[in-house]
């Protein structure tokens, strides 16, 4: 015997429900249906407003048994809802369909217009035309190292206090904080040479290009992903005074022959002797202004004698080899040179920002 | 670190010029972040009472200022109100200059004379109160005409912020510093006393007072017992030391203690003599689980590896004498034994601990001290002695009854014996480039306290101050630095190497140049979308497993190595739909990222831990991926403009797959419009590796595109581009015939059910080997054509080198065509 609520067979109403649910061949007939038995206007509704007369007791009893009967009757219209959607999705699907061998190249018409290459690629692409002009090749690495690469073969073992000068996204794989995502673009140097080694191809002339990551909150100027150019040259007879000589090569080549170079001591791990290398102000040219807080000088990167840890590190004979490397930031070029503001602005994408390279 | 100029030259006679110093500072790797000047242009700052106030004609934002600034009587034009007759402020006299170079000079304001300005706290720049004159009525001195310098007890002084690298211990301090600075410019360094009062010497410290049970970790511990201890203020000069330092002063007891590490760069410990059990200190490791409750109140446990690796859990402590811990040895003391107010008699702790443990537990403890940061660095394990003595000094001037138990008990670990670089004078040729001798390479180690013997070959003497010089082999490199850093880096000669191969780009990176260049030309922007994405984006499609999470991400949204382009690029066409640009189409060529448990081939590499071990990694692939979302885009557009990109890519000819084999494309299929896309497919070797077609529109609109545009869709696996089997052989060019051609067009009725390639491929096998081309140009649905099928219209180009087609060799050929065509139910219209 099924439950009544005032004039309403609750039993003979979902059997109805059900079947006009079932029946309903579009998701604007079940919105129908959906109506007549749930709407303001169903005769569910109808009685739930004659509950007035009813005892306390009596109104709970019947009040829960609508909302069972609402609840039944929701969940069996979002499933012929979601079956009835993705009917309809396939059969618009199929109307839509398109074989792609009979599109006629000549008949697709787009407006006269070149596109912009991204203003970091193209900076990218400066600089690398730079260097291979100088004689280095281009090398390209991964984006995630393990700790070796990133960090031990450039002579800095774990917990090493000098850890703390990279602020590091680790990832969920293997042992806690043993695969990075990298830090610098170092870690294709340790690459090279262990290749180097392996294959007896050494002297290294190379350049590595290459997307990095600090776990830096991103303002106007750093984001937490950036890009950086690192250089490194092993060969015999290789000196401090060289490294100074090719940096200075290459800041007449890409930032234009009235600016100079100067080298200051600084601390890299993976460098001895190191330094930063700074370049002529381009806003006031060398004259000090507040960019450069009166020095007339702008830090663009650290350089430096690779450290004889890390030729030992990949197997490199020091008494024999010697070498140095440079790394700066690509984005920092670019930013330097088109004085943006934000580098936010790299990543948003905006039209008028993109347009403008 | 804050370095007063004042409290360097206490100890050497160094140059005041600031330009000058600035400069040395920063050749010689101390790097100058800022200079500020204390007290500059005050010189001429006097107080002047305020004897009459009265109103000027016309004027009712300044009033004319009578004051007494100890001479006659001046007047004065002010536009501030917040002051009344009798009440003392600064006056810049005329000729007085202000911070800024701001010269006072005599004027004339609504026809009455200024004889100079009073002045506001910050145009003194002693504050940043603008809000009215500084008032001085209330303030001790502040009578006519005195110095406001004197009144308020103000010293020129200049701060050097100074930024000390990690390889330099010894630059960590105002003496270190003077060191460097002094021996570049030649002037002698000396450390007077501090006193000339003598202080008593009470009964020696037991040597028992310490011990050392981790000797690795600890090379030295110095322990001191003193009494006659009065806990109180300490003297102005050395609050004023440490506040231009930036340190706080606490009592004189824990200010003795700071200003020593400050001044000399060695952290000491002061405990209370009669909260430390048995009156001893000694050096273990702490046991796993062992807690104290550090002086900020906070307890630590100790003795648990860390997450990191290479962090076992060996943590350095102070015991007491029933070792019980009281302190984190070189990071914080503990509150137990903290010197209070009623503290008469002390132990002084003067130590040199292990500069990785001490950054473990630092690091472990998220507990960074004034005196961890040094210890990270290495602390002189000679200098405890000299530390000691300057902390008794210190508090001999507060403390008269001061009485040390002479000599300290003095523990020893395992000492680091002295380092000696021993190397021919020509190594340090063969790394810098410069030309050396011995002479010259002892003229410039020998005042940072390097001893140089030897002629050919060197033999250099390490001094303590300097734990960063490692020893053979590598400490030739640490030497040569300092070789080339007194030698100046400012004056290194510039050569220049060559060597004999020839600088280019790979064919990899030559490759993505091109697609660059092709695909701007097309119209296209280059777009770079981030790397790091929702994990929940990550997945779609691919599952949980596929994703490459991060353990400590910036936020939620960025916890996930992207494993497409496309959602990413969505989102940039979505950001600028929602700045009305809406002619947006893009590439992009970045990486994606496959979880190495799901990627049929990881990369596998040498992990941490000394590289012994083998780590799998996430498989790293080069995708390009066009979006294109101009008005009229779909997925037509896209197979025009792969028919442009193809011949560009030095591939054999493609064809179209349709339905897309998802499972060949992996992340490459995701979003792909089921009905809409196709796979491309080398005909050579069946490899598939690319897609083109449309983004499916159920994915358009989650990504925030809700204006029902079409979006065409390109992607390349461009890492397959460079596989040998893909690539053509160098093709030879094909002649052209100087013969005319002959041409016909053939139009047919196909089901839509057939491709129009099918046909292609049947006309091209039926036409022989003097078809030149066969060219769909025409697609047309409706009148005259039935439902369900569409009329094909190919151009058919046929030519011979050798001579001219006649119309019977091409009638031929026509009806081939015809027959093949009927074969697949095409029917000629």
């Amino acid at each position: 015997m099924g439950v009544t609520v005032g004039t309403l067979d609750l039993d003979a109403y979902v059997g109805a429900a059900d079947a006009a649910i079932r029946a309903a061949s579009s998701t604007d007939a079940l919105d129908a249906v959906a109506a007549e038995y749930l709407g303001k206007k169903s005769q569910l509704a109808l009685v739930q407003r004659t509950f007035g007369s009813l005892s306390d007791e009596e109104k709970r009893t019947a009040g829960a048994a609508l909302q069972q009967v609402r609840s039944t009757l929701d969940g069996a219209i979002s499933g012929r809802r979601e079956a009835l959607a993705a009917a309809e999705r396939l059969e618009q699907l199929e109307a839509d369909r398109l074989d792609l061998t009979e599109v006629v190249p000549a008949q697709v018409r787009r407006p006269l217009r070149r596109g912009h290459q991204h203003l970091i690629s193209q900076t990218q692409a400066e600089l690398e035309d730079v260097f291979v002009g100088m004689g280095f090749t281009v090398a390209d690495g991964p984006e995630v190292e393990t700790d070796w690469y990133n960090f031990e073969a450039l002579n800095i073992p774990p917990a090493h206090p000098a850890r703390g000068m990279w602020d590091t996204f680790y990832l969920e794989l293997g042992d806690p904080e043993t695969v990075v995502l990298r830090t610098h673009t170092s870690p294709v140097q340790v690459h090279l040479m262990e290749e180097a080694v392996a294959n007896n191809t050494l002297p290294i002339h190379a350049v590595m290009p290459g997307r990095c990551f600090r776990r830096d909150t991103p303002d106007a100027r750093h984001l937490h992903t950036f890009h950086q150019i690192e250089g490194l040259v092993i060969d015999e007879g290789i000196t401090f005074t060289d490294l100074a000589g090719v940096i200075q090569t290459f800041t007449t080549a890409y930032f234009g022959p009235a600016m100079s170079s100067r080298l200051r001591p600084a601390f890299f791990p993976f460098t001895e002797p190191s330094a930063e290398f700074e370049i002529t102000c381009a806003i006031c040219q060398g004259a000090g202004c507040r960019t450069c807080s009166q020095t007339g000088w702008i830090e663009l990167g650290g350089c430096g004698m690779v450290d004889p840890a890390v030729l030992d590190a990949v197997g490199i004979d020091a008494t024999r080899y010697s070498g140095f490397a440079f790394g700066f930031g690509i984005d920092r070029c670019a930013q330097m040179r088109y004085q943006i503001a934000d580098m936010r602005a790299l990543v948003e994408n905006d039209l008028r920002f993109v347009e403008q390279f | 670190m804050l370095v007063p100029l004042s409290w360097m030259l206490s100890f050497a006679p160094l140059p005041t010029d600031v330009d000058l110093l600035r400069a040395t500072f920063d050749d010689l790797g101390l790097v100058v972040e800022s200079v500020e000047h204390i007290g500059e242009g005050l010189d001429q700052i006097v107080c002047a009472k305020v004897t009459d106030i009265s109103a000027i004609d016309g004027a009712d934002k300044v009033r004319k200022i009578t004051v007494d600034a100890g001479g006659a009587p001046l007047t004065i034009v002010c536009g501030a109100w917040n002051f009344v007759v009798g009440d003392v402020v600064p006056l810049a006299p005329v000729g007085a200059v202000l911070p800024g170079d701001f010269v006072i000079a005599k004027r004339k304001m609504r026809g009455v004379e200024s004889n100079g300005m009073l002045c506001s706290a910050r145009e003194l720049g002693l504050g940043g109160d603008h809000a009215g004159l500084m008032l001085l009525t209330t303030v001790e001195g502040a009578t006519p005409g005195a110095a406001i310098a004197d009144v308020l007890g103000i010293t020129p002084d200049v701060i050097f912020e100074l930024s000390a690298e990690g390889n330099r211990p010894d630059a960590w301090s105002i003496l270190g510093v003077v060191r460097d600075l002094a021996a570049r410019l030649g002037v002698p360094v000396t450390v007077p006393a501090l006193t000339d009062a003598s202080i008593a010497t009470a009964a020696a410290t037991s040597p028992a007072a310490a011990s050392i049970a981790a000797p690795a970790f600890c090379q030295r511990l110095t322990v001191t017992a003193a009494t006659g201890i009065v806990v109180t203020d300490s003297p102005r000069f050395i609050v004023d030391r440490l506040e231009a330092c930036g340190m706080r002063a606490i009592n004189n007891v824990v200010d003795a203690s700071n200003y020593v590490m400050l001044e000399l760069g060695q952290p000491t410990h002061a405990y209370d003599a009669h909260r430390l059990s048995g009156g001893t200190l000694g050096v273990r490791l702490a046991a796993p689980q062992e807690t104290i409750t550090t002086l900020d109140e906070v307890a630590r446990v100790l003795g648990v590896p860390g997450r990191g690796l290479g962090d076992s859990g060996e943590d350095v402590v102070i015991v007491d004498g029933d070792d019980v811990v009281i302190g984190i040895a070189g990071v914080m003391g503990g509150a137990a034994t903290e010197i209070h107010d009623g503290t008469t008699a002390l132990v002084l702790e003067a130590a040199s601990f292990s500069p990785m443990a001490i950054a473990r537990t630092s690091k472990k403890l998220g507990l960074r001290s004034e005196a961890s940061s040094r210890f990270e660095r290495g602390v002189d394990p000679n200098l405890a002695g000299a530390a000691t003595e300057r902390f008794f000094q210190v508090l001999r001037l507060t403390c008269p009854l001061l009485a040390v138990g002479w000599p300290s008990a003095v523990a020893e670990g395992d000492v680091a014996p002295v380092t000696v670089i021993t190397a021919p004078v020509g190594e340090f040729t063969r790394l810098l480039g410069l030309s050396l001798d011995a002479a010259t390479v002892e003229r410039l180690l020998a005042p940072l306290g390097f001893a140089v013997a030897g002629d050919a070959i060197l033999s250099i003497t390490v001094p303590s101050n300097r734990p960063d010089i490692r020893t053979m082999p590598f400490g030739v490199a640490d030497v040569a630095e300092e070789i080339v850093r007194t030698y100046g880096y400012t004056k290194l000669e510039r050569t220049f190497p060559s060597w004999s191969t020839p600088g280019s780009l790979s064919a990899a990176q030559r490759r993505r140049r091109n697609l660059r260049s092709v695909l701007c030309g097309l119209g296209l922007d280059e777009v770079w979308t981030p790397t790091l994405v929702d994990p929940a984006v990550a997945a779609r499609g691919l599952g949980d497993e596929a994703v490459v999470r991060l353990t400590n991400p910036l936020s939620a949204e960025e916890g996930a190595l992207r494993t497409s382009l496309l959602p990413q690029m969505l989102a940039a066409i979505a950001y600028n739909a929602d700045r009305r640009q809406l002619e947006t189409g893009f590439f992009e060529l970045g990486t994606v990222f496959e979880h190495p448990a799901v990627a049929a081939t990881p990369r596998t590499t040498k992990a941490g831990g000394g590289g012994g071990a083998v780590a799998s990694l996430p498989m790293e692939r080069t995708h390009l991926l066009a979006t294109l979302g101009r008005h009229g885009d779909d997925a037509a557009t896209a197979v025009a403009m792969f028919a442009e990109l193809h011949p560009t890519l030095g591939l054999g000819p493609y064809r179209l797959v349709q339905p897309a084999p998802l499972t060949d494309l992996g992340p490459l299929g995701l979003g792909l419009h089921p009905t809409r896309s196709a796979a491309v497919v080398c005909v050579a070797t069946g490899i598939t590796y690319g897609v083109v077609g449309e983004v499916d529109p159920t994915v358009v609109a989650l990504a925030g595109v809700h204006d029902g545009r079409r979006i065409g869709l390109l992607g390349l696996d461009v890492d397959a581009l460079a596989t040998g089997e893909l690539a053509r052989a160098v093709g030879e060019a094909i002649p052209v015939s100087k013969f005319p051609s002959s041409e016909i067009d053939l139009a047919f009725v196909l089901a839509d059910a057939t491709p129009a390639d099918a046909l292609r491929a049947a006309l091209v096998a039926a036409a022989g080997e003097h078809l030149s081309s066969c060219v769909l140009f025409d697609v047309y649905r409706g009148t005259g054509v039935a439902d369900g099928s569409r009329s094909l219209a190919f151009r058919l180009q046929f030519g011979a080198l050798d001579r001219t087609l006649t119309d019977g060799d091409v009638g031929a050929w026509r009806t081939s065509c015809i027959d093949a065509a009927a074969s697949l139910g095409a029917v000629l219209r």
